[in-house]
């Protein structure tokens, strides 16, 4: 209750700042945990094909790798987002 | 209370502008320029001193370096992604490889303490420079019409589904590829930067004679685990911004059939 109070006594511009402060942690947070559920089963997967046929565990790790950075682009736009609400 | 943004449970964090920008040493010459210029130095001092070893004694010190690295990057890197016929890009690929692992490494090196890489200018220039080589080395092998073709109108789909395809190939693979590429780069490198400057702040803001001292080992711990964490990052962001790079370049010139 406190902070509803709060937020209607403060300015447009402040109001825009708070919302943006507040949204810049979801944004983040949100934005991880899709490629945090990818990246785990991606490893857990690649590291099951190495086990099972470690003769092409070379050929795995770049694919892994490969699959990494492309799950791993979602979570890094989500916190280029952070960076954009909190800080421009 | 709202105007005071940068004040965190009481504590003084540093503003980005603090963390990020640095005044300029020289005019137009500041600390990130500075960082880019030794890295490139250091790198062709590394392989200029290697090749004027006599290749007949056994390799040590920074032949042994070079070697290895070019083992890496040939083994690793170009036959996994391009093929035998892939390995005229090798010294490209090598020296991109030394050069954004040099600016990563930086954030890590005291006195320097800045990645360059966490700086979005030379992300944006190499992913640029990428974009340029990949199409560039597409329509010197296929020619325009054949580039276009190969990489808008992927073979194996069905004719009515080009309607779905083709617009997304369009975007992904002139708009996001060079975005993803400088992006992930930049933001790997920001946001351990501004973990190791938050671990940093916290170990420094319990530095004192307060009963709340005793917990000064746990973000000192912490800072010391990701220093040696960002070793990794900066030599895994260099290695996946080098594979991606030989994968576009491989899906360029020899698209599937």
């Amino acid at each position: 209750m406190e902070a509803i109070s709060t937020l209607a006594e403060i300015s447009g511009a402040d109001q825009i700042k708070f919302g943006a402060n507040i949204s810049a942690g979801f944004a983040y947070g949100l934005a991880a945990i899709g490629p945090g559920i990818g990246i785990g089963y991606l490893v857990g997967q690649a590291v099951q094909a190495m086990a099972r046929q470690p003769e092409s565990a070379g050929m795995v790790r770049t694919t892994m790798f490969l699959g990494i950075a492309f799950t791993e682009a979602l979570a890094l736009i989500g916190f280029v987002v952070f960076i954009l609400l909190k800080f421009a | 209370m709202v105007s005071n943004v940068n004040v965190v449970f009481g504590l003084d964090f540093p503003a980005i502008s603090e963390v990020l920008i640095w005044p300029d040493i020289l005019p137009g010459l500041n600390k990130i320029a500075l960082i880019s210029i030794v890295s490139v130095i250091a790198t062709t001092a590394l392989f200029v001193v290697a090749g004027r070893r006599d290749p007949l004694v056994a390799p040590r010190g920074a032949r042994n370096v070079a070697e290895a690295s070019i083992d890496f990057i040939e083994d690793g890197v170009v036959m996994q992604t391009m093929g035998p016929s892939g390995l005229g890009w090798t010294p490209f690929l090598l020296t991109m490889f030394f050069f954004i692992f040099l600016n990563n490494i930086t954030g890590i090196i005291p006195t320097f303490q800045m990645p360059a890489t966490a700086r979005m200018a030379i992300p944006a220039f190499l992913a640029l420079l990428v974009w340029v080589l990949y199409n560039g080395a597409g329509i010197k092998h296929q020619g325009l019409g054949g580039y276009l073709k190969s990489s808008l109108f992927p073979p194996g789909v069905p004719k009515a589904l080009y309607i779905l395809v083709t617009p997304i190939e369009l975007i992904s693979t002139f708009l996001v590829r060079p975005f993803s590429l400088a992006v992930r780069l930049f933001a790997n490198m920001l946001a351990g930067h501004i973990l190791l400057v938050t671990f940093a702040v916290l170990t420094q803001a319990l530095f004192v004679g307060a009963w709340y001292a005793v917990f000064l080992p746990l973000p000192f711990i912490m800072l010391v685990f990701l220093t040696g964490f960002e070793v990794l990052v900066a030599f895994l962001q260099a290695y996946i911004f080098t594979i991606l790079t030989a994968v576009y370049i491989g899906g360029a010139v020899h698209p599937e059939h």
